[in-house]
C-alpha cells in the first residue's frame, strides 16, 4: 500500500515538472504552424513599415528563444483544455497537476504575476489563484492516454472574448457583422495578424467556449463543414481586405486566419462569440500516455 | 518613409521635420510612466522626482530583476496600451516638458493638441517584443516611486537606439490611427455588403 502511495507521488511530481517546462518552452517559443504562417505573411508583405514590424517580431522570436525568456512580457493567464482518458492513471491528480506546474514555471521563467484575487483585490504573487489556471476538462472512453492543450496569451487579446446570443431572423449575417465590427474596435489594437476564433453554439457560453477550442485548432486548418468552411475563408479574406495590418498600421494582410468552431443551436437562437488571438499565439499540445511518456504535437526539434 | 536617431535631449527643432508614419529609434533617457504615474502629477498634482525636459516615457510596466545594491536589470518591456493614459497627456505634456511618448496603439485629441502645442511625438513599439526591448535598455539609472510596485515605478533607463518607433502623432497634430480608423471603417462596409450576400444557410 505505502509503495503504491510512494509511485504515485513521483508520479505526481514527474507529470508537474514535464508541464512546468512545457509551459516554460511555450512562453519563448511560438508553435510550428504560427512560425511558418508568420513567415509566410513577412514575405508577402509590400508595406514597408509592416515589413519592418515583421522583422522586428523576427528578431524578437530568435531572441527570446535565445535567452530562454517570456517572448512578451504579458504570459497571460494560463488556459489549459485536457481530453483525458477513463483510464488515465493520473485523472484524479490532473487538477492539481496543472495548477501546481504553473506555480512552478513561474519561478523557474519567470512569468509575470498575473493573478488578482477578485473582491479582495490583491494580487496573489504567485500567478495562481481561485480558479486560476483555468481548466476545461472532456473525458475519453477507452483510453488511458491525456492530451493536455495550454494557451497563453494576455489581457489585451484573447481574454476579453465576445459573445451575443442573435435572433434567428439576424441570420448568419448577424454573425458577419458581429465579428467585422469587432476586429475595426477592438481587433485592431489585439497585436494583429489575429487568428480569429469564431464560436457558433446556442448560447452565450457555448459560443464562447467553441471560440476559444477555435484558437487551438491550427493555423490554416479548415472547418469539415462544408458551409462553417465558406464562412472562415469569406471572414478571413474580408478582414484582411479592411486592410489593418501588423499592429493596426496598416499592411496586407491582418490575419494568420478565421477559425469556426460549432455546435448546435436552439430554433429560436444563434449565439456567436469571437475570440482574438493575437500574433504571439503561444499555445502549445502535449500527450501523455499511462506510463507518462509523453509526445508534443505543436514544436518541432525542442527537448524539455 | 525615413529612418532617424533621435538623441535625448529633444529639441523642438530635431521633430520639425518628423512626419506620421516615420521611423525612429531613441538613444538616451527612458523613463516607464503609466497609470498612476501620470494620475499623482495631473490629478494629484505630486512633482515627478525626474526631470523629463526633451526626455522620452514609455507606457510600459517591465519584468526587473533585483541583482542587489540598487543594480537592476531589465528582464522584459512591451508598451501597454496608450489610450489609458489620455485623459492626463496633453498636460502631462504641458507640465513636463517631454518631447517623445513611446506607447502601443493610438491616442486621442487630447494628445493630438498636447502634441501639437509643445512639439511632441507619440510613437508606437511594435506589441508582444519584449525581449528585443529589454536588450535595448543598456542600464537602468534609476528607479522612483518603488511604493507603487514592480508595474508602475518610474525606471529611469538609458536605451541604445530603442526601436523601432513608428510616429502616430507628430508635432503638427496629425494622427495616424485616427485617419485609419476612417478607411478602415469604410472598408469594412463594403467587406460586410459583399459577405452578407454569400452567407444565407437559414432557408
Ligand atoms: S496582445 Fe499578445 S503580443 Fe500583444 S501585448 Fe498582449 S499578449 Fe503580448
Amino acid at each position: 500500500m505505502e509503495k503504491v502511495q510512494m509511485n504515485k507521488k513521483q508520479e505526481v511530481e514527474k507529470m508537474t515538472d514535464i508541464i512546468s517546462k512545457f509551459i516554460t518552452l511555450v512562453s519563448y517559443k511560438l508553435p510550428k504552424d504560427v512560425e511558418t504562417k508568420l513567415k509566410e505573411l513577412s514575405a508577402e508583405e509590400t508595406n514597408p513599415l509592416a515589413k519592418i514590424i515583421y522583422e522586428t517580431m523576427e528578431e524578437n522570436q530568435k531572441l527570446a528563444s535565445e535567452l530562454k525568456r517570456p517572448s512578451c512580457q504579458d504570459t497571460g493567464v494560463l488556459q489549459y483544455f485536457v481530453k483525458c482518458g477513463d483510464n488515465f492513471p493520473l485523472i484524479g491528480q490532473l487538477d492539481n497537476i496543472l495548477k501546481q506546474s504553473v506555480y512552478k514555471s513561474t519561478k523557474e521563467t519567470p512569468l509575470r504575476h498575473n493573478s488578482v484575487e477578485t473582491f479582495d483585490e490583491y494580487n496573489t504573487g504567485e500567478n495562481i489563484g481561485n480558479g486560476s489556471p483555468s481548466i476545461f476538462w472532456e473525458i475519453e472512453e477507452d483510453s488511458d492516454k491525456v492530451e493536455i492543450y495550454t494557451y497563453m496569451a494576455g489581457g489585451g487579446c484573447t481574454l476579453p472574448g465576445t459573445a451575443t446570443v442573435l435572433m434567428p431572423g439576424e441570420g448568419y449575417e448577424g454573425v458577419v457583422k458581429f465579428v467585422l465590427d469587432r476586429m475595426t474596435t477592438y481587433g485592431l489594437n489585439a497585436c494583429p495578424p489575429l487568428l480569429v476564433g469564431v464560436g457558433i453554439g446556442t448560447s452565450v457560453e457555448t459560443a464562447a467556449m467553441n471560440s476559444k477550442k477555435a484558437l487551438m485548432r491550427p493555423v490554416g486548418s479548415k472547418n469539415t463543414n462544408e458551409n462553417a468552411a465558406k464562412m472562415e475563408k469569406l471572414l478571413e479574406d474580408g478582414i484582411n481586405a479592411i486592410g489593418l495590418g501588423p499592429q493596426g498600421l496598416k499592411g496586407s494582410k491582418s490575419l494568420m486566419g478565421v477559425n469556426v468552431v460549432n455546435t448546435a443551436r436552439h430554433p429560436s437562437t444563434i449565439g456567436v462569440a469571437i475570440n482574438t488571438g493575437c500574433w504571439s499565439h503561444r499555445r502549445g499540445k502535449i500527450t501523455f500516455d499511462a506510463n507518462l511518456n509523453y509526445e508534443i504535437g505543436t514544436h518541432e526539434g525542442v527537448t524539455l | 518613409m525615413r529612418k532617424k536617431v533621435l538623441t535625448t535631449p529633444i529639441k523642438d527643432e530635431d521633430l520639425k521635420d518628423i512626419r506620421t508614419g516615420d521611423l525612429i529609434y531613441l538613444t538616451g533617457t527612458l523613463v516607464t510612466c503609466r497609470d498612476v504615474a501620470h494620475r499623482r502629477l495631473i490629478e494629484k498634482g505630486v512633482p515627478l522626482p525626474v526631470d523629463l525636459k526633451g526626455n522620452a516615457i514609455f507606457h510600459a510596466g517591465p519584468i526587473v530583476r533585483d541583482n542587489g545594491n540598487e543594480n537592476y536589470e531589465i528582464v522584459s518591456v512591451g508598451p501597454t496600451t496608450s489610450m489609458r493614459m489620455e485623459k492626463f497627456e496633453k498636460e502631462f505634456i504641458a507640465e513636463t516638458g517631454v518631447k517623445v511618448i513611446v506607447g502601443k496603439g493610438g491616442m486621442g485629441k487630447n494628445t493630438e493638441e498636447g502634441c501639437r502645442e509643445h512639439k511632441a511625438l507619440h510613437v508606437v513599439f511594435p506589441a508582444g517584443n519584449a525581449v528585443l526591448a529589454a536588450t535595448k535598455v543598456e542600464r537602468i539609472k534609476e528607479v522612483h516611486w518603488k511604493d507603487l510596485g514592480m508595474p508602475e515605478s518610474l525606471w529611469v533607463c538609458e536605451v541604445k537606439e530603442f526601436g523601432p518607433l513608428i510616429v502616430s502623432i507628430d508635432t503638427e497634430g496629425s494622427n495616424v490611427f485616427e485617419q485609419n480608423k476612417v478607411e478602415f471603417n469604410k472598408k469594412k462596409e463594403e467587406q460586410y455588403e459583399l459577405i452578407s450576400k454569400q452567407v444565407g444557410f437559414i432557408n
